[in-house]
């Protein structure tokens, strides 16, 4: 049972600091990046690459999949996202959609449609007892970890005076790009650092998700469950709907697995049809 | 000339559906192919059966501007419906009758669609794509789930139609299958031209271009939104049940994600709002697939995701935005189709 609550937990840790960079982008530009768990695979897959073919330790993959895919995700954004902004959401929908084909096909050939295994240090394998229940050391270091960068991020955004004018930018664009705030510049930045976290996400979680190339394509579906239900406004909201979605799905697979993903789903589509504008988002627009 | 026509709406209505002789190479060129490409049948029956597919999505996309992920839904449930029609009949007359099968997928997969189409009334184009996106993972998973009856992962076997109107049995090559699908598309696509040149599919256009306005104006949007999802997921519904007959078998294939996705990308690789563009652009898409995937069946999403993003990012309007701008080169005229 606590097994299992911790399980979802650090599952649902994990979907946040994926998704969470979507969360921002969504909010701020406005702009529907199904390609974002493409840069997710992406760390994946670097992690995998560092440790299994040159047998780098787990630990300096963390930060070499932040860095790599935060560099992608800057590139991609000056040249290819930066055109899209003014276009329709079905042009921006068929383009991510475009990037996600690519990557997965990308990916497939480069490393074979295989699950990737993850070798984690010895430091990371065993379990320990707690309050009599077992649990593995690894999960204990996503939730570390992932706790660390939600608090961090938590502060960024509600100390610094970058985090000010990013959220100035999400709750009102043209208002805070009349009174002198770069706004495009912040969202680059932003992008870059989402796409950074979600490459760190999946090198995070290799172990936890089945890395294979079809990532993108099924995990896009939970990114935009943690993006409708938490709402794009505060850091919370997805905060608290990726451990909800993490906790029930995990209890869900394990209870009840003839059910499957469907109550998922249709706790998506009622939390849409009910409330837009996300479950836990303040009260207003 | 043109006073007369903007004094009186119904003329505009008229000169708009005017056939042109494009259109009807376009369809002897389709029934040609019977004796062309005789040995290409079956792809060509894809063909017909994925036009159809783009074509319903276009009703609601390129008319109405409701964006879907989720329109392979209701091509899995038709297809699912009329296989489980034609299997529980064994290949006898009254319950594998195919046509019986069509009308009952296409009615099924209207219900389905009547009901769903009130969750895509409300929200930005963001909710629509997650709600038609969700609604279609739900009835994946539930076609995975009730496998006692979809068969699970293993599929739909024993799928047997008996002849079409009990005269024409289909064959191995595919003849009557191709014959038989894109007589389907050719009523159908009839239909749907004669529905968007009509005043309701104008007031369609109205709605996609503002849907505010649309309504101050007496519109009843939403009445038409439902009326025109509702005809769309019948459509889709009908292209499933064609696969599922002419094809002998129905997998969970049939509700996957990239079904969806498929559909949207004929019709924006066609052009969306022209019907025209559906049908070509379903045309383009599975030559290019089968020529490609002749060459590497895994890489082939690779490509097309490279196609998708350069046509987002350069050519507006897909290839019948070509077409007009080619046209327009060469009669120096402005006007589009």
């Amino acid at each position: 049972m606590l097994t299992i609550l911790f399980d979802g937990i650090s599952y649902g840790m994990l979907l946040f600091v994926l998704a969470v960079g979507l969360c921002v982008t969504l909010g701020l530009m406005n702009f529907i990046n199904l390609a974002h768990g493409a840069f997710a695979m992406g760390g994946g897959y670097v992690a995998v690459v560092m440790m299994n073919r040159y047998g780098l330790s787990f630990y300096w993959s963390l930060p070499a999949a932040f860095i790599l895919m935060a560099a992608l995700g800057a590139v991609l954004e000056r040249t290819l996202y930066v055109r899209l902004y003014d276009k329709s959401h079905l042009d921006q929908v068929l383009f991510s959609i475009g990037l996600v084909f690519m990557s997965v096909a990308a990916v497939d050939y480069a490393m074979g449609a295989n699950q990737q295994i993850v070798n984690l240090p010895p430091s990371l394998q065993g379990r320990v007892e707690f309050f009599g229940a077992s649990i593995g050391v690894y999960r204990i270091f996503v939730i570390i970890a992932c706790a660390v960068l939600a608090l961090a991020l938590q502060f960024v955004l509600s100390r610094t005076r970058f985090g000010a004018r990013l959220r100035a930018a999400v709750d009102e664009p043209r208002v805070a790009r009349g009174i002198g705030i770069d706004v495009a510049s912040i969202f680059a930045l932003t992008f870059a650092f989402g796409s950074g976290l979600a490459g760190l996400g999946g090198a995070l979680g290799a172990g936890v998700f089945s890395l294979d190339p079809t990532f993108p394509l099924k995990f896009m579906i939970y990114f935009l469950i943690v993006v409708s239900v938490g709402g794009v406004t505060t850091i919370s909201g997805p905060f608290l709907a990726s451990l909800l979605l993490g906790v029930a799905d995990v209890a869900g697979k394990y209870y009840i697995p003839a059910v499957g993903g469907f109550i998922i789903y249709t706790i998506m589509v009622a939390v849409l049809i009910l409330r837009p504008q996300g479950l836990f988002s303040r009260a207003g627009r | 000339m043109r006073d007369a026509v903007t004094q009186n709406p119904s003329l505009i209505l008229r000169a708009a559906a005017r056939w042109r002789w494009a259109e009807f190479v376009v369809w002897l060129v389709a029934l040609a192919m019977v004796f062309v490409l005789p040995s290409r049948m079956l792809l060509l029956n894809e063909i017909a059966i994925l036009a159809l597919l783009a074509l319903s999505l276009d009703l609601i996309l390129g008319y109405a501007g409701i964006v879907s992920l989720g329109h392979g839904a209701f091509f899995g449930i038709g297809a699912y419906v009329a296989g489980l029609l034609a299997k529980a009949g064994a290949g006898a007359a009254p319950l594998s009758d195919p046509l019986l099968g069509l009308a009952i997928a296409g009615a099924v997969a209207a219900l389905v669609g009547f009901a769903t189409s009130f969750l895509v009334l409300r929200g930005s184009d963001l909710t629509r794509l997650m709600v038609t996106l969700g609604v279609a993972l739900i009835f994946s998973e539930l076609a995975n789930k009730l496998d006692w009856i979809t068969g699970g992962a293993d599929g739909l076997q024993g799928v047997l139609s008996s002849p079409v109107l009990g005269l024409f049995e289909f064959d191995l090559f595919g003849r009557t299958a191709y014959l038989y699908s894109l007589t389907v598309l050719f009523v159908l696509f009839l239909l749907a031209r004669r529905i968007v040149h009509s005043p309701f599919g104008l007031s369609l256009k109205a709605i996609k271009g503002n849907a505010l306005r649309a309504s101050a104006i007496g519109m009843p949007v939403n009445r038409r939104l439902v009326a025109v999802y509702t005809l769309a997921a019948a459509y889709a519904g009908i292209a499933g049940a064609l696969l599922a007959q002419t094809t002998q078998f129905v997998s969970l294939d049939v509700l996957e994600f990239h079904r969806s996705a498929d559909a949207l990308l004929m019709l924006v690789f066609g052009g969306a709002g022209s019907l025209y563009g559906a049908l070509i652009g379903a045309a383009a898409f599975k030559i290019l697939n089968d020529s490609i995937a002749s060459i590497t069946q895994q890489y082939w999403m690779f490509w097309l995701g490279l196609s998708l993003v350069v046509l987002v990012l350069f050519v507006r309007g897909g290839l019948m935005g070509l077409v007009d701008i080619i046209r327009a080169r060469l009669f120096g005229t402005k006007e589009g189709a």
